[in-house]
C-alpha cells in the first residue's frame, strides 16, 4: 500500500523515489476559471509560500537552471545582447528569469545593483483565473498554487491580459498558456520547488506562509539594522497577498526592481468586463429574451394569404431577370 | 452540401441558438472542464538514486542521480534528473548554476567520453585506447623529466624541481584519493600542481 505523501513544509529535503498517493487532489481546488459553481474541498491545505529575499540573491541563476531541468523545458540556447537577462524576457520555456537592474540611490551616492527573481507570483486572488473564459483551464488549489491545466487551455491569452505581473506566455507549439506552477508535482508529493532546492544563498525558501511570514520579518529586521530602513515585504494586498512573496531592501519603492509594479491589481478592464458588464450584459439578454416571449404569445405575426402573393410574384420578378 | 433553408428557417435557428448559449451563460446548464484538475505526474517515482560528487569544482558539492533502467538487470540505465543533496554536509541540497545543470552536461552530444589524440602539427583528433594514451604519457613524462629535473640549486643543495611539466588532478576526490594523487606528484618533483587537496 502507498502511504499519501505529506504536506510540504520546507525546500531542503530529497524527494522520495516510492509511489506515493499525491496530496493534490481535483477536489482540493478552490477557484476554477469560468466554473461559478465549483463545490468547495472537504479539507483546507496548510498555505504554502515561496519567499524571494532579493537583498541575499547574488543572480548566479541557479534557480533559472534547476526549474529548466526539473520541468523538462529545454530553451533554445538564445543570444547575448548585451544585457544579462537570460533568455530576455519570461518564454513559455522559461518560467522564472532573474532581472537586473542598476539604480544610482540618491541617498547614498552609490550605484545598487538590483536582482529580482521574476515568475508567477501565485496570488490569492488570480486575474489569469478570473479573466479566463475556459472551464477549469486554471485552478487555484486551497494551499495557495495557482496551476493551469493545459488540456483545457484555449490559448486565447486573456490570462495575459488578466495578469497584474505580466507573467505567463502563449506557446507557439501547442498554442497553450505557461508559466511557473510552483513545482505542483514537486508539492504534491511533499517537496518544495526546485528553484528554492538549488538556490546556494538561501534567498528563495520555501515552507509554510507562515513560518515564511516569520521568516521574512526577521530579514526586515535585520535589514533595517544594516541601514536599509525601508526594507519591507512585498505581499502585495490588491490582489488578496501572494504566495510568492519578496524581501525588498527598498520596499517603499518596489518599481526599482525592473518594474515590480507598486500597487498590482486586477486590470479593471478585467474587472469589469467579468463583473458589471458581464451582470448587465445577461440582464439585457434576459429582458430581451423575455421580450421575445412575450410578443411571441401576445402578437401571433400572420401572414395573409395576398402577401403570398406577392412575394411569389416578387421571387418570379426577380427570376425572370 | 446545399441546405435548403428558407430565411425564416434561418432566422428561427438563429433565435434559438441565442436562445441556448444566453441560457447557458447564464448559468443554467453546467460548463464543465473537459480535464479534471491535476498535477505532472511526479517523474522520480521508482527510479534509481546514486549518491555522487558534483564534478565541476573543488567545493564538491553532493548530489543525487535519478536513473531509469536497471543495470543489475543488464538494462541500459538512463539518466533522468540530478539534484542536490539535502544530506550532504557541503551545499545541503543547493547547487550552483553549473551543478543544477548537470543533467545536460552528462547527456550533451559534446561530451569526451573516451581518450583522444591529436599528433604534433595536425589538425583532427583521432581515438586511442587508454593504454596507448597512458604509455603515450609516461612517455612524454619521462622524456621531459629527464631532461629538465632541477636535481641541485646553485648552492649545491639538493632540491629535485621538476617546473617544466604542470598536474591538473580531478576537483572532487576523497581524501584518500587527494593524499595519493599529492604524494604521486609530489614525488616526481612536479611543483606545478593543483586539485581537491590544495583546497
Amino acid at each position: 500500500m502507498t502511504e499519501t505523501a505529506p504536506q510540504p513544509t520546507t525546500a531542503a529535503a530529497n524527494p522520495p523515489v516510492q509511489p506515493m498517493e499525491s496530496n493534490l487532489l481535483p477536489s482540493d481546488v478552490v477557484r476554477a476559471s469560468a466554473t461559478p459553481d465549483l463545490p468547495q474541498p472537504t479539507r483546507q491545505l496548510t498555505k504554502i509560500a515561496k519567499l524571494i529575499d532579493v537583498s541575499k540573491c547574488i543572480g548566479c541563476k541557479a534557480c533559472q537552471a534547476a526549474c529548466v531541468e526539473w520541468n523538462d523545458t529545454n530553451p533554445a540556447i538564445g543570444e547575448n545582447t548585451g544585457v544579462y537577462e537570460n533568455p530576455h524576457d519570461l518564454t513559455p520555456d522559461m518560467f522564472t528569469l532573474m532581472r537586473f537592474s542598476e539604480w544610482d540611490n540618491p541617498a547614498t551616492n552609490e550605484l545598487e545593483w538590483l536582482i529580482r527573481k521574476d515568475g508567477c507570483m501565485h496570488c490569492e486572488d488570480p486575474g489569469c483565473l478570473k479573466a479566463c473564459p475556459a472551464p477549469g483551464a486554471i485552478v487555484q488549489y486551497s494551499n495557495g498554487i495557482v496551476d493551469f491545466i493545459h488540456e483545457n487551455c484555449i490559448g486565447c491569452g486573456y490570462c495575459v491580459t488578466g495578469c497584474p505581473f505580466d507573467i505567463p506566455r502563449i506557446s507557439k507549439v501547442d498554442n497553450t498558456s505557461y508559466k511557473c506552477t510552483l513545482c505542483s508535482d514537486r508539492v504534491a508529493v511533499g517537496q518544495g520547488p526546485a528553484c528554492a532546492k538549488a538556490c546556494p544563498t538561501k534567498a528563495i525558501v520555501f515552507g509554510t506562509k507562515e513560518d515564511m511570514v516569520a521568516h521574512a520579518n526577521d530579514r526586515v529586521e535585520d535589514l533595517k539594522s544594516r541601514g536599509y530602513e525601508n526594507a519591507g515585504i512585498y505581499d502585495p494586498q490588491g490582489v488578496g497577498g501572494t504566495h510568492v512573496f519578496y524581501v525588498l531592501h527598498h520596499a517603499d519603492k518596489p518599481s526599482l526592481y525592473s518594474d515590480l509594479p507598486d500597487n498590482p491589481r486586477i486590470s479593471p478592464i478585467v474587472e469589469g468586463w467579468k463583473g458589471v458588464t458581464k451582470t448587465a450584459g445577461m440582464a439585457v439578454m434576459g429582458v430581451a429574451a423575455a421580450g421575445a416571449v412575450l410578443m411571441g404569445l401576445f402578437s401571433r405575426n400572420k401572414v395573409e394569404p395576398e402577401e403570398e402573393i406577392a412575394a411569389e410574384r416578387l421571387v418570379r420578378d426577380r427570376e425572370e431577370l | 452540401m446545399n441546405i435548403e433553408l428558407s430565411r425564416r428557417g434561418f432566422l428561427r435557428l438563429a433565435g434559438a441558438g441565442v436562445a441556448a448559449t444566453s441560457l447557458g451563460a447564464m448559468g443554467f446548464g453546467e460548463a464543465e472542464a473537459a480535464e479534471a484538475a491535476h498535477v505532472r505526474a511526479f517523474k522520480l517515482t521508482t527510479t534509481t538514486e546514486t549518491r555522487n560528487t558534483c564534478t565541476y569544482c573543488s567545493v564538491a558539492c553532493g548530489i543525487i542521480m535519478y536513473s531509469k533502467g536497471d543495470v543489475k538487470a543488464g538494462e541500459k540505465a538512463d539518466l533522468l534528473h540530478i539534484e542536490g543533496d539535502a544530506d550532504h554536509p557541503t551545499n545541503r541540497g543547493t547547487l550552483c548554476p553549473k551543478g543544477a545543470a548537470l543533467r545536460d552536461f552528462v547527456q550533451a552530444e559534446t561530451r569526451l567520453t573516451r581518450p583522444r589524440y591529436r599528433a604534433a602539427g595536425a589538425t583532427e583528433f583521432q581515438d586511442i585506447s587508454w593504454d596507448d594514451a597512458l604509455n603515450k604519457i609516461a612517455r612524454a613524462l619521462k622524456d621531459d623529466r629527464d631532461a629538465n629535473l632541477v636535481q641541485v640549486n646553485e648552492a649545491g643543495v639538493p632540491v629535485n624541481r621538476w617546473t617544466t611539466t604542470g598536474f591538473l588532478a580531478a576537483s572532487a576526490t576523497t581524501n584518500e584519493t587527494a593524499w595519493l594523487t599529492y604524494k604521486a606528484v609530489r614525488s616526481m618533483g612536479i611543483v606545478g600542481f593543483d586539485n581537491q587537496a590544495r583546497v
